[in-house]
């Protein structure tokens, strides 16, 4: 059974609305909000193991709530947000973190951030080699290992 | 009907088992292949049984663009988040400071920073220089052959001559300073500190095989190019080219004895998690700090009713983690971010006793280069300086890809209230007891690390850093298994003699960093390796009276 299949359609939807809240789409920045359909379904598609701390934290989510999260107003949203994100715990944490992990691996919030749009392997970085005179004084300064007896 | 090859293979291998194996070496890391290794000059049949299974760099995190995120789930480096079948797990729930390993051919060194340094001459003289702890049965001088060769086999890069560490002759140049480096050493400069680049296990060329660093990111969770020297692709083929045998997917329980208290062989699941016994002359013991004394509470029998080779009453006592003060914050300038191995530089400024410091030893110092985004994003919305709702994008384009960090590796002195003993619920998937582990933080290791993030703020303010964040400890830090078989002349004070014998059982030897007196303030795997170096040494030395 997929992640997908395993939250209800309530959940998915509270885990969009406040997935938009923790990033928002930015005209800014040129860069969907969390909540976008392609990273909302990547969220949903690997939740993997994540599965029950995110359930946990939805259910905690809507017990804050009262009702479905996704249904509150902006000012109750904002409050119950602010509640969950202080005194959710690792259920909490969890949630945040899949939201973060699959945002900031897409395709279009990378290139505002100027990244490459690839896994490190197999092409790696260039790294400067600097300038190694900054040991000069280093050097100058010496010093001695401790002796042992 | 005829045998099927299959078959027939099974039923030669469990007739060859039924033989004793000369040496037996539990654990494939980074002792147990040293010494594998090493022994394998005799010719003796040699067999290491492995709980783990060899590594397949294709599927390594930095082959996939979700490379950081496999670091929260399957390449975490806890081995309770893991969970992989090959894990076992740890109750480290009565520690600030989380056990941390890899269960692998190759071990933990599969998943380290491939940081470099070494124990100075006069961390095996602690209590004669200052008072605390216990001395090294041995010194440093005992150990240079071997540091030296080790440094040839693993390929270590570097550069030679920095004046408050041991001379070593690394074979490869150091890693470039890269965009963090800079900012770190002119800080340094600044404040008239010391600072050098850190030896590593990083290729910084082709060498032996392996292809030169490309800079992928960060080294700790495995390095798919090769450039990270890990046992399994350093130690391990020269050793099993030279006829050492190595059963993986095989954990072992216990050790066995017979009536005149030598071992007599292990037992052990097989990859079909059948139950075997494997005979042997000699055992060799190379789980690492955790893994040896939960071997050796679980190898109880009437005549070692506390466990084997614990008359001392020391075997699980005496851990240490290395308490990890960390300290980091974000310049205006570009870092390096996740484009270059974690560590470049080091610092032993504050190695050696000061008491007018306010504490006794001391800490080396490695500087972090930086973060990705995805480990950026989330750290820092945890730490609270990333918000959410607007204001999100523009803190986390101030955040990301301008971090700088200054870890201190705070010596941790031997204390016996912190220790491993056998939990006595938990169990790993083959019923076997797991550890649990008691350790606080001692009074001295506390001051010590509010020193180091004094002077990490001092650092890094130099630097114009802003936003400074601190992990005191880092939770997910014990990285560094030490001290729980110690090594010592006295059979009431230790565990293992000065070349790796239990005083005993005298066919049962420990190569790993339990047999630590005292843990130095640097990343211990250089020295763990040259210890098992040495003791192999001392064991091929001594092969017509081993057991006398």
């Amino acid at each position: 059974m997929t992640a997908d299949n395993q939250l209800t359609r309530a959940q998915r939807d509270d885990l969009r609305t406040i997935a938009g809240m923790i990033v928002p789409a930015s005209d800014e920045y040129k860069v969907p909000g969390a909540d976008d359909a392609a990273i909302q379904a990547d969220v949903l598609a690997t939740l993997g193991r994540d599965t029950r701390l995110v359930v946990a934290a939805l259910d905690h989510l809507a017990r804050l709530a009262g009702q479905p999260f996704a249904e509150l107003d902006a000012t109750k949203r904002n409050a119950v947000a602010q509640e969950f994100r202080k005194n959710g715990g690792a259920a909490a944490a969890t949630l945040v973190r899949v939201v973060l992990q699959c945002y900031y691996r897409d395709d279009r919030v990378l290139r505002s951030l100027g990244l490459e749009l690839r896994a490190p392997f197999p092409k790696g970085y260039v790294l400067p080699d600097g300038d190694w005179s900054l040991l000069d004084p280093v050097r100058a300064r010496g010093g001695t290992l401790r002796r042992a007896p | 009907m005829a045998e099927s090859p299959e078959k027939r293979r099974r039923r030669e291998e469990d007739l060859s088992m039924k033989d004793p194996v000369d040496v037996l070496i539990i654990g494939a890391g980074a002792s147990g292949a040293v010494v594998a290794w090493s022994l394998a000059e005799t010719k003796m049949h040699i067999v290491c049984l492995e709980q783990g299974g060899w590594m397949n760099p294709a599927e390594y995190p930095s082959t996939g663009r979700d490379w950081e995120a496999r670091f929260f789930g399957e390449w975490s480096s806890s081995p309770n988040v893991r969970g992989r079948p090959e894990d076992y797990p740890v109750n480290d729930d009565n520690s600030p400071i989380k056990v941390v390993n890899y269960n692998a051919v190759g071990g933990s060194t599969v998943m380290y920073t491939a940081h470099w340094p070494r124990l100075h001459p006069s961390d095996f003289k602690v209590k004669t220089l200052d008072g605390v702890a216990d001395d090294w049965p041995i010194d440093y001088d005992a150990l240079t052959p071997f540091f030296e060769e080790n440094d040839r086999m693993m390929g270590t890069s570097g550069l030679s001559g920095d004046p408050l560490s041991p001379l070593t002759h690394p074979p490869m140049p150091q890693q470039p300073m890269g965009l963090s480096g800079a900012i770190i050493a002119k800080a340094m400069n600044k404040l008239g500190w010391h600072w050098w680049p850190s030896d590593t296990t990083v290729a910084t060329m082709d060498y032996e095989g392996r292809a030169r660093c490309v800079n992928l990111g960060h080294c700790t969770p495995a390095c798919a190019q090769g450039a990270k020297s890990s046992t399994d692709i350093t130690y391990w083929p020269h050793a099993v080219r030279a006829g050492v045998e190595l059963r993986t997917h095989c954990r072992v329980r216990e050790i066995t004895t017979d009536e005149n208290g030598m071992a007599t062989g292990v037992v052990y699941y097989d990859k079909d998690g059948v139950e075997q016994f494997q005979p042997a002359h000699v055992v060799i013991i190379a789980c690492n700090g955790v893994g040896t004394p939960r071997l050796l509470l679980n190898s109880k029998s009437d005549r070692f009713p506390n466990g084997l080779a614990n008359s001392s009453g020391l075997v699980g006592k005496n851990l240490m983690f290395h308490p990890y003060a960390q300290i980091y914050g974000y310049v205006k300038e570009p870092t390096d971010s996740n484009r270059a191995p974690p560590t470049c530089l080091w610092s032993k400024e504050w190695y050696d006793t000061d008491l007018s410091r306010g504490f006794v030893r001391g800490y080396g110092v490695q500087f972090v280069r930086g973060a990705g985004p995805v480990f950026e994003a989330v750290v820092s919305e945890q730490k609270g300086i990333l918000p959410w709702g607007e204001d999100h994008h523009r803190v986390f384009r101030k955040l990301n890809g301008h971090r700088l960090g200054f870890s201190a590796i705070c010596e941790d002195l031997p204390e016996e209230h912190n220790q491993v003993t056998l939990d006595p619920v938990l169990k790993d998937s083959h019923g076997i007891p797991a550890p649990k582990i008691d350790y606080t933080i001692s009074e001295n290791s506390r001051k010590m690390m509010d020193h180091a993030l004094a002077r990490g703020r001092e650092v890094l303010e130099t630097a114009g850093a802003t936003d400074i964040c601190v992990n005191s400890p880092i939770p997910w830090g014990g990285w560094h298994l030490l001290g729980t078989a110690r090594m010592g002349t006295d059979p009431k004070r230790s565990v293992v003699n000065e070349w790796g014998r239990t005083h005993d059982v005298k066919n049962l030897f420990i190569v790993d960093g339990s047999i630590f007196v005292t843990s130095g303030g640097v990343n211990p795997t250089s020295t763990i390796q040259a210890l098992a170096l040495y003791i192999a040494d001392q064991m091929k030395q001594r092969l017509a009276n081993l057991f006398d």
